[in-house]
């Protein structure tokens, strides 16, 4: 027999008992349904915190802390030394830090494999106001050195640029009297910031783009240049030594570094008593157990598909039982055991394929209209998340899976048939 | 002196073992020649099917040697057994084995498919024969939905849809009544006269045997008798 004739033929003997085909379809449906929605879902809320990851922080930088050697809660505090530096609290609840000086900032640049360190300073501007409509309270985001932010309208900022750029998430557009989104772009604002000596400054600054809301609230965004010119400003009258510590520094290294060579600047930067923390790292945990649910639910998946394998073997013994004189008759007119096999194992495959089929495509229906009315309801707040999507990768993932365990499955009963006597196959009543 | 197609020397067969062996064929030695026509004759039991399955390489035999066209049967393997029993053998069995819910048409290209022919050559093959056996107008019926006679010659169609040298047909009319009986018989003959195809047929039917170039009797698994020469006239035909 030919391929095609072998397929064709076993896609008729599968259609030939209708309703214990369909009860197997069904089960593997259930398996490939379960999978591709969880499936789905996985993907749907790794791409939106992907997304998220680029909107806050740029892939080749880290913040580089420099941490208090560890004191366990039950000793007492540490001797008072005047030669160390001042103590900040900032990081995570309950760590310290040191500040960091001019001395650290050279150690740090000196680290094989960083390209450069930046300061990292925190301006607090007062207010923003656009042509007299009223001044708002300005929150600046935490990562400053995005180079890729999710944009509503306008664009990224310029490379390079001293020219002083600013990006306003949605939530300010109205408020500040902007008609819309596109609106806004290109337009001057004015920002207030006061300094040591109290009195308030205005800096002129051009939005180049809106940003839509993030996982970390809307907060607005300045170029390098303009927190620059704010820093200035904002430091007019301290004393020289509090312009020169810094809680933490921003560290570059070369974007196309790999995951091995970020992991030996980490090293080096704790073996100098320093600690280094990329934004992957900071989104990675919350990727970690995103991915690990979505395991435990694959894995009931895969469950109900294991079950539904068995099926498989089930039905296709029957019908091997069924047929038994069919197939001694097809090895009687010289059809090779290969080719019982094939018809076998065809039959099983195409079965898994039919489950898969319906199941993927009820599921990607389903899946895609719950996560159009979720996008526009209850998770409106969050634009930019669709809870599940789909690829072609993880849908075809489901198919190869489930067309393999229906393999698997008919191992059993086609070695059967193909091992089977024409003679005992034909004596068989 | 035309040339021997199939010829055993002492083959034997049995089942079981030990307390529950049973002796199926106890030593049979005979040629079959190109082109004849030979009946295997015997009371039920007496181990008919059992040689005939050997012969048509069906089965294996416990011991004694079997030789198709002067080769050893024993060193035919795998996809050279395989195409033997595809393109020189066809075959008429006691029971129909017929696929019952598929067409006339698909039961007979069976073979053809096998054979990994195209299926356009398959049909028309297949239709060919249908012809021969005046079926054509059942092509397109299931096989379930057929009368006795029909399904008899939709198993013959199918026995000489690939051009086989020799049909083994077991009991070929042994589920008929007599007038469709003789019907089939007359084609299997026709067969073996007009398109040389050597005819092995294994009967109760005295008559039936009687219409072969030869006829061996069989008794508890072996040869007690061996005739040769028709002995009876053509039977008329009756539709
Ligand atoms: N697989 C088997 N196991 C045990 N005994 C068997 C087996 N196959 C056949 N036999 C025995 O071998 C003997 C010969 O059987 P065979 O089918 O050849 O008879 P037969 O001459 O064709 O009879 P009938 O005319 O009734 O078809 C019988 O006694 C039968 O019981
Ligand atoms: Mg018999």
């Amino acid at each position: 027999m030919k391929a095609l004739d072998i397929l064709t033929t076993a896609i008729g003997n599968s259609f030939r008992s209708r309703l214990r085909t369909t009860l197997t379809v069904i089960a593997i449906f259930i398996g490939a349904f379960t999978l591709t929605i969880t499936n789905g879902l996985g993907a749907g809320i790794n791409d939106y915190i992907n997304t998220q990851v680029a909107s806050i922080g740029a892939p080749d930088v880290m913040t580089v802390t420099k941490p208090v050697k560890a004191t366990t809660a039950t000793d007492g505090p540490a001797k008072y030394d005047p030669a160390t530096a001042s103590r900040v609290t900032s990081g995570r609840p309950g760590a310290s830090t040191l500040e960091l000086t001019d001395t650290d900032i050279a150690v740090i640049g000196a680290i094989k494999g960083i390209t450069a360190v930046d300061k990292s300073v925190s301006v607090r501007p007062d207010y923003i106001e656009w042509q007299s409509a009223g001044k708002y309270v300005m929150s600046l985001g935490q990562f400053g050195s995005g180079i890729k932010i999710d944009l509503a309208a306008g664009k990224q900022f310029t490379a390079g640029t001293t020219a002083l750029e600013v990006i306003i998430p949605t939530t300010y557009v109205a408020t500040m009297g902007f008609a819309n989104n596109a609106a806004a772009v290109g337009q001057t604002v004015a920002i207030g910031i006061t300094d040591a000596l109290t009195t308030q400054t205005s800096i002129d600054a051009t939005i180049v783009g809106v940003q839509n809301t993030t996982l970390l609230g809307s907060n607005a965004t300045v170029n390098s240049a303009l927190k620059n010119a704010l820093y200035a400003a904002q430091s007019v009258g301290l004393p020289a030594s509090s312009t020169t510590q810094y809680a933490s520094v921003v560290a570059h290294f070369d974007g196309t570094a790999t995951k091995a060579q970020i992991a030996t600047i980490k090293k080096d930067l704790v073996t100098a008593s320093y600690e280094g923390t990329t934004v992957a790292d900071q989104i990675g945990t919350f990727q970690t157990v995103i991915d690990g649910i979505i395991l435990v639910l694959n894995a009931f998946a895969v469950i109900a598909l294991l079950a539904a394998g068995f099926g498989i073997i089930n039905t296709l013994l029957m019908s091997v039982q069924e047929r038994t004189r069919e197939i001694g008759l097809m090895k009687a007119m010289g059809m090779s055991a290969g080719r019982i096999f094939g018809l076998f194992s065809a039959e099983a495959v195409f079965i898994g394929f039919l489950g898969s089929a319906i199941g993927s495509g009820i599921a990607i229906a389903v899946g895609t209209i719950v996560s159009r009315v979720l996008a526009r309801t209850l998770l409106s707040n969050l634009p930019g998340l669709h809870i599940l999507s789909f690829t072609i990768a993880s849908v075809g993932t489901v198919f190869l899976l489930v067309m393999g365990i229906a393999f698997v499955a008919s191992v059993l009963p086609a070695s059967r048939a193909a091992r089977q006597s024409p003679i005992d196959s034909l004596r068989y009543e | 002196m035309t040339s021997v197609v199939l010829s055993t020397h002492n083959l034997t067969k049995h089942y079981g073992s030990g307390s529950t062996r049973f002796d199926a064929l106890k030593g049979i030695t005979l040629d079959i020649r190109d082109g004849e026509s030979l009946a295997i004759v015997g009371k039920s039991g007496s181990g008919k099917s059992t040689l005939m399955h050997i012969l048509a390489l069906l089965d294996q035999p416990s011991g004694g040697e079997l030789m198709v066209d002067g080769t050893d049967a024993a060193t035919l393997k795998g996809k050279k057994l395989n195409l033997l029993r595809n393109r020189t053998f066809g075959f008429v069995f006691q029971q129909f084995f017929l696929t019952p819910n598929a067409s006339v048409l698909d039961n007979v290209m069976l073979p053809l498919k096998i054979a990994r022919i195209g299926s356009r050559e398959r049909k028309r093959r297949a239709m060919a024969a249908l012809t021969q056996l005046d079926l054509v107008d059942k092509a397109k019926n299931k096989a379930v939905n057929l009368s006795g006679g029909q399904k008899q010659r939709v198993v013959i169609a199918r026995a000489l849809v690939n051009n086989p040298r020799i049909i083994f047909a077991d009991e070929p009319t042994g589920n008929l009544d007599s007038a469709t009986g003789a019907v089939v018989e007359d084609i299997l003959f026709a067969l073996n006269k007009e398109q040389g195809i050597t005819l092995v047929v294994v009967t109760h039917d005295d008559e039936l045997a009687a219409r072969c170039d030869r006829r061996l009797y069989l008794h508890d698994g072996l040869v007690v008798d061996a005739v040769d020469g028709p002995t009876s006239k053509k039977k008329t035909v009756h539709a």
